[in-house]
């Protein structure tokens, strides 16, 4: 369904089906290395001694309280982090053999390692040039612009609905669709990794299924980490889970558990764990 | 039933004080701009106020051509010296803005608004019109160009600040330099701002009397040559106006008229263009 020139990564099991395969028997490969790492805004420190594997063409989802840093770990994913002054790294994140958090090209990482936000953003353009923007950047030639600019919106289900006024603004389309817009816009390179950021909040349950029923699609050629809020979205698109949890006494934010949804959902290992998907705190 | 017909009354009589309030905000406007078009329109209605210049008094056919194409003129260049400083500058406050340097360029700008525009004009007379022994239209400019910078620099400042961050973001994300950022996505979106603002500083520009007296002078003759003394519309206004002769003050009013109307166009130009660009960033 999901057509993509093939990246050359080897695939353990890009057939993957069901949303809650135990993805560890099958012995995912380790697509992004995340090692001892820790962040601080200025003096403060967000982020304490982080370990996560994440797993080729998989869905990982990072849950936890409001505050504990889901989006600051997924914005060292592709160095967003960069914007911020003062801001400080420690540890490693390895992917494809090359550490995200000391490398120089930053166009090519984010080639690499597209983003969707939580608000859509469509920039003030149309459609097609929306999804055009990042191959245009690359110097594409136009007949490759062209095709990109059909298989992203193909890929991201939009392309029925807007293919008759892609000259039509961006800002035109409804919150769901303008979601869909952003994940064309990010995925019309070609990346290896899609990060998300609370990509549904903002929308109703309607365009929100939607937009899971992508997921499921996409990670037969993606591999997608995503931040919620939402329990069961977690539980219904992710395969591994991260459960992250401010520390109480450093202020710092930890990762207390990661495993395969159904583990963290159905027997989590940790009491703090179960705490929050029980809905005690947080 | 006495309490309803109360309501009634008041609510009458409050629409009345509205309509009245308004009237009388308006009242000034419509006064300037029928005596300038009672007055004006005998000068402007003849084709050879646009054509002609200056004539001595008693002759007839005089124009005032050598001025407006001076008010263009020296608008342009001055236009051509402070939008695009101006615009890159208001960009580089909003997206580098945290530190010493742009808080002191927001203080000079909003100085500057301040500052009477004869002071600008003496200014600009000291470094640009002193050494070289005379008058010119460039100084002029220059001076105009003093005059529209802080405005183009703030405007263009707020309608950038306006910007939702998430079109920043979603740059930066798809691997955009900073710059890139602000001058393919930002800029564009805020464009309808900048353009306003630009437009603003542009009327304001085009209305000024007191930088051109001792920078552009005013000349009797006609001129495209920016090294030289050159005429505008408000120095027309501001000589003609004031002389005992009837055929002056005809020209004078003219002048004005020509002002108000080039003032005018300008604003329409501003609507319309925001209007195209509000259509084409809100769809359909
Ligand atoms: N730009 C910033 N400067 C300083 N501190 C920040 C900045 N961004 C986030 N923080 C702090 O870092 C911590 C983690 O923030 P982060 O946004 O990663 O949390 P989160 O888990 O995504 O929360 P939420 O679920 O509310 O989105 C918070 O305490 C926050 O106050
Ligand atoms: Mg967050």
């Amino acid at each position: 369904m999901v057509a993509r020139p093939q990246t050359g990564t080897p695939t353990a099991g890009s057939s993957t089906v069901s949303p809650h395969l135990t993805a560890l028997e099958g012995a995912p490969q380790t697509l992004v290395s995340v090692e001892g790492v820790s962040f601080w805004y200025g003096k403060r420190q967000a982020l304490n001694q982080l370990d996560l594997a994440i797993p080729h063409r998989r869905v990982t989802a990072l849950i936890g309280p409001s505050g504990c840093g889901k989006s600051t770990l997924l914005r060292m994913l592709n160095r967003m982090y960069d914007l911020v002054p003062g801001s400080r790294t420690a540890g490693r994140i390895l992917f494809g053999g090359e550490d995200i958090l000391a490398t120089r090209q930053l166009l090519e990482l984010r080639q690499k390692i597209g983003m969707v936000f939580q608000k859509p953003s469509p920039f003030p353009m149309s459609i097609r040039d929306n999804v055009a923007f990042a191959p245009r950047l690359l110097g594409w030639g136009k007949k490759r612009i062209n095709d990109a600019v059909e298989r992203s919106l193909r890929d991201a289900a939009l392309w029925d609905e807007v293919k008759d006024r892609l000259s039509a603004s961006g800002t035109s389309l409804s919150g769901g669709q303008q979601q869909r817009l952003a994940i064309a816009r990010a995925i019309a390179v070609g990346p290896e990794v899609i990060l998300m950021d609370e990509p549904c909040s903002a929308l109703d349950p309607m365009a929100t299924l939607k937009i899971e029923d992508l997921m499921r699609r996409l990670v037969e050629t993606y591999t997608i980490v995503i931040v919620t809020h939402n329990m069961q979205q977690a539980a219904r698109v992710a395969d591994h889970t991260a459960f992250m949890l401010m520390d109480p006494e450093h202020g710092y934010g930890e990762l207390v558990e990661f495993g395969n949804t159904t583990d963290i959902f159905q027997k989590p290992k940790d009491p703090r764990t179960e705490a929050y998907i029980t809905g005690r705190f947080g | 039933m006495s309490r309803n017909r109360r309501r009634l009354f008041f609510s009458a009589a409050a629409r009345g004080g509205i309509w009245l309030m308004a009237a009388i905000a308006l009242l000034p406007l419509a006064l300037v701009l029928l005596h300038t078009v009672t007055n004006g329109l005998p000068a402007a209605l003849s084709v050879n106020f646009y054509t002609h210049v200056e004539r001595p008094v008693g002759i007839p056919g005089a124009g005032v051509s050598h001025a407006l194409t001076g008010t263009l003129v020296m608008v342009g260049i001055a236009s051509l010296l402070a939008i695009p400083v101006g615009v890159v500058g208001g960009i580089h406050l909003v997206e580098y803005g945290g530190g010493q340097l742009p808080r002191g360029i927001r203080l000079a700008a909003d100085v500057l608004v301040g500052t009477p525009s004869i002071a600008v004009g003496l200014f600009v007379y000291a470094i640009a019109v002193a050494p070289f022994h005379h008058f010119s239209a460039l100084s002029g400019a220059v001076a105009l160009a003093v005059l529209m910078l802080p405005i183009v620099l703030r405007t263009t400042e707020s309608a950038i600040a306006l910007v939702p961050n998430g079109i920043r973001e979603a740059g930066l994300a798809l691997g955009l330099a900073r710059w890139r950022v602000a001058l393919q996505l930002i800029l564009p979106a805020a464009a309808p701002g900048v353009l306003t603002g630009c437009l603003l500083a542009v009327a304001r520009a085009a209305g000024e009397t007191a930088p051109l007296l001792f920078t552009a002078f005013g000349n009797k003759f006609y001129t495209l040559d920016p090294t030289r003394a050159m005429s505008a519309l408000p120095l027309i206004v501001f000589h003609d106006a004031l002389t005992p002769y009837e055929d002056l003050v005809r020209q004078a009013w003219g002048a004005a008229l020509l002002l108000v109307a080039l003032t005018l166009f300008t604003n329409v130009l501003s609507r319309l263009a925001l209007r195209r660009q509000i259509a084409l960033a809100g769809g359909q």
